[in-house]
């Protein structure tokens, strides 16, 4: 956050404050990212003071980003629609193996039978609680792109699944339910995840679709992954 | 932008980076940060803050050096930081060898290791640095290849404990020898001079310290006997360092901004540097001597640029004592008026509370959210006076009172336990003062109150420094420090308003160590290498400080505590005798005196005292003197 902040100021950008006693930047993240995950696709949520078009907003802020993060994309959004973070449904995974991780070379075929499963039970503990969820449901969709390699040639996990406040499936839990499953004991250590995108609902001929969080067409698919 | 550059090769792998706290600490890259190809530099430098990252990226000394060098076309300097515990573990099992954070290269291949000396406790860290980079420990058992390595700061002006793990000591304000020192380093490698000759000719250089051309004998009762160099173009005593026009001298328009939190988080302005006031225990206040401010312009052209250069919000203005910057209300008003839309927040510490310091404060803090600083260091004025620190009881009680009508119900206060003539009157004085200020508080009719008020008082213990004219008198053991700080604690408990009242004391363990180094010796270095090979680092951390390391280490090494912090000999040698601040030792001597009859000395600007800063030409000594 403090870094975005800074860049706001170094670029002068026309980013509104709230009022009252201590004002601070309107700003918030879609979805937060864990330490050590990687992603082409994140959000973030901006107030301003005047309208800029979106090739001047992504030209300012690229100016006073550091190597490695880049602003990729700017749309302004319609008054009555919600903020980032509320619209959260769903985001895209690719996940690879560690070279320290000691997952066996034919672990495809059973990442298969593990995803034919019509339930998959982890335990959510909460101060209150330790409850029995079934987490199949909330993966909507993988893959195991054919085409698509990391540097040491293994293969990656495609991933789908529920984002945001109503329902939340981090894929670290997907792979430790699937060493589970074939019997290997695993850290954390074993997978680097990269988030691929976000997505918000939307209702397009009546039926309930995924569209990325700028409203871009984007989605990510077999085809478009290899 | 590096549209060029590739994204680097880090020195630590994913995995690696991955389970350690704060992986960002290692990874480099910050904005700001200064990429150079290494095959168009002569010089390659590396400066190291000898602890952890969040830490040494607070410190303003190593963003103005690394500013300096970064400016000289022929070098290229990056920075290292100590690897906390967790890393170092690592490293040791897995050889990975220590690395800058720029060019993610081994220390062990760059031509000068700058190690910057802040407090005593953090030698033990120097030597790990020196370790993970594999660097001899051991000045003497280095070879051709390895980095000169280098010490300045504070702590440099009594070098001597650590004299044996040092190539060089730079004594003084760095801005000034450093290009003096790399040409004689790049013209002894153009003539293929030996490390050895290398070192014989930056001896040469004005404030250049070179340990192993100095030879120290002891008395049998272990003080020095005698100290002198090696040779006859080595000098017999080294001047220290100082720049004279501060408003002409190099500072960091682009400083470095983290990625993850330091403990100053925010651009630093510094005002000015030395203090007028004496206080007689203060170190920093007399080897800064004499004051010499930055012009009002300068200071405003700075701010503005690195704001500018930052995005930062917060700007801190730094100086001993800020009070007595001449301009301080114009630079609080251009900051607050003309910076960022008023958006900035500015911290000003190292005020003496009065009603102007009040006034400024009111402009810049959230008053329902700060706390109120005072720092009168001796519970009685008689203790007061010996320290030489002007306050009195009435100044203190009136600033508070007029700080609680304003909205202020936070107090800090800061005192020292230990001084030396203290009674136990003296001590009981601090928890009564604390008290009084409470009672202040409610005397206050119940309408103007904003809610409870908190005094949080803290006492470190009286350490005598070189430099400053406490530095014959003793230091109190660990027995009397727990004594002491005991009473105080019962008798905070037994004062009217002690719900209001907080109690807090530093550690009488580390402290009596810090004595120790404070006052050295080269006797010191087989203490402090058998601390660190029984895993005593990270010694200024709670968390961290070894003390049956520490102990076992003091009974085999057979390191007498009392005898370096005994009460000194007037005309004993002393270790750092060889260096020339300005200030004489006559002066302190004086003072000395002055402080065991209880005398105060007025400050620079009341009455000059004829310290000896005057040598320099320059600063308050000649203010007003054109």
């Amino acid at each position: 956050m403090r870094y975005f902040q800074k860049a706001m100021r170094r670029s002068h950008f026309p980013i509104s404050y709230t009022g009252g006693m201590s004002p601070h930047m309107v700003m918030s993240f879609a979805a937060p990212l864990g330490i050590g995950i990687t992603s082409e696709g994140e959000y973030m949520d901006i107030g301003l003071t005047r309208s800029i078009e979106p090739e001047e907003a992504i030209h300012l802020l690229n100016g006073a980003m550091t190597e490695g993060i880049q602003i990729s994309s700017f749309c302004i959004l319609d008054e009555s629609e919600k903020s980032g973070m509320a619209l959260v449904a769903a985001a895209d995974y690719l996940i690879r193996f560690s070279q320290e991780s000691k997952i066996p070379s034919g672990w495809m075929d059973r990442w298969t039978d593990f995803m034919a499963q019509q339930v998959c039970f982890v335990t959510k503990e909460t101060k209150a609680e330790k409850r029995e969820i079934n987490i199949r449901p909330l993966v909507y969709r993988w893959s195991l792109p054919r085409d698509l390699t990391d540097s040491d040639g293994g293969h990656m996990i495609f991933l789908r699944t529920a984002a945001g406040s109503r329902n939340n499936l981090k894929p670290e839990l997907v792979m430790a339910a699937f060493y589970r499953f074939a019997d290997i004991p695993f850290t954390e250590d074993d997978i680097r995840v990269h988030r691929l995108e976000i997505y918000k609902e939307t209702m397009e001929n009546g039926r309930m679709r995924l569209t990325a969080l700028d409203g871009s067409k984007r989605n990510w698919t077999e085809e478009s992954l290899s | 932008m590096n549209g060029d550059h590739f994204m680097r090769k880090l020195a630590l792998s994913e995995r690696v980076l991955m389970s350690v706290e704060k992986p960002a600490r290692y990874i480099g890259n910050e904005l700001n940060a200064v990429m150079k190809d290494k095959d168009d530099v002569k010089v390659r430098f590396v400066m190291c803050f000898p602890d952890v990252y969040e830490i040494g990226m607070s410190h303003l000394g190593i963003q103005i050096l690394y500013h300096m060098f970064n400016e000289m076309e022929d070098v290229w300097c990056e920075r290292v930081y100590s690897p906390w515990p967790d890393l170092d573990k690592i490293m040791r099992r897995e050889n990975i060898p220590l690395f800058a954070l720029e060019s993610q290269d081994p220390v062990r291949d760059f031509d000068f290791l700058g190690i910057t000396l802040q407090y005593e406790m953090c030698y033990t860290n120097i030597l790990q640095i020196l370790d993970l980079s594999r660097i001899p420990l051991f000045s003497n058992e280095r070879g051709e290849n390895d980095p000169i390595v280098i010490g300045g700061g504070p702590c440099a002006y009594n070098p001597e404990p650590i004299a044996d793990f040092f190539d060089l000591f730079y004594i003084g304000e760095g801005e000034v020898m450093y290009r003096k020192l790399l040409d004689v380093y790049e013209s002894s490698r153009e003539n293929h001079l030996t490390r050895r000759e290398f070192l014989e000719k930056a001896a040469a250089v004005p404030g250049i310290y070179v340990p192993s051309l100095y030879e120290v004998t002891y008395h049998e009762d272990g003080t020095i006997e005698d100290f002198s160099p090696k040779k006859d173009t080595v000098p017999g005593r080294i001047r220290k360092q100082a720049v004279m026009d501060l408003s002409d001298a190099v500072y960091p328009m682009k400083p470095i901004v983290p990625f993850i939190r330091a403990t100053q988080d925010r651009v630093v302005l510094e005002l000015q540097r030395g203090c007028i006031r004496g206080c007689r225990f203060c170190q920093a206040g007399y080897i800064y001597r004499p004051v010499r401010e930055r012009s009002l312009e300068t200071l405003e052209s700075f701010g503005g640029k690195m704001l500018a250069n930052t995005g930062y919000d917060e700007i801190t203005l730094s100086s001993l004592s800020s009070s007595d910057y001449r301009n301080l209300g114009e630079i609080v008003d251009f900051l607050r008026e003309d910076c960022m839309e008023g958006r900035i927040n500015i911290e000003l510490p190292s005020l003496r509370i009065d009603a102007f310091a009040l006034r400024v404060m009111e402009k810049i803090q959230d008053v329902h959210k700060g706390s109120l600083t005072f720092a009168p260091e001796a519970g009685t004025q008689r203790m007061r006076d010996v320290i030489n620190k002007g306050l009195t009881e009435e100044d203190i009680l009136n600033g508070a009172e007029k700080a609680f009508h304003s909205g202020w119900n936070k107090v800090k206060l800061y005192f020292m336990l230990g001084l030396p003539t203290e009674q136990n009157e003296d001590v009981l004085g601090i928890p009564q003062l604390a008290g009084k200020i409470a009672e202040l508080y409610y005397q206050i009719p119940k309408e103007e109150r904003q809610g409870r008020c908190t005094i949080n008082t803290s006492t470190s213990f009286f350490i005598p420094k070189p430099f400053t004219p406490f530095q014959w008198s003793r230091m109190i053991s660990e027995e009397e420090c727990c004594e002491k700080a005991g009473e105080v604690r019962e008798a905070f408990r037994k004062e009217t308003r002690w719900k209001n009242l907080k109690y807090q004391y530093h550690s009488p363990d580390v402290s009596v160590l810090e004595g120790i180094f404070a006052r050295g010796d080269r006797k010191l270095s087989a203490l402090l290498l058998t601390a660190y090979r029984k895993g005593c680092i990270f010694d200024a951390w709670t968390e961290c400080f070894n003390k049956a390391g520490w102990d076992e280490a003091i009974k085999e090494t057979g390191i007498s505590v009392s005898f370096y912090n005994r009460e000194r000999r007037l005309d004993e040698k002393l270790p750092w005798d060889f260096i020339d601040i300005g200030v004489t030792k006559e002066h302190m001597l004086r003072e000395w005196k002055k402080a065991l009859e209880g005398c105060v000395t007025p400050n620079c600007r009341e009455k000059c005292a004829g310290c000896g800063a005057a040598v320099f030409g320059g600063g308050v000594c000649f203010e007003g003197k054109n």
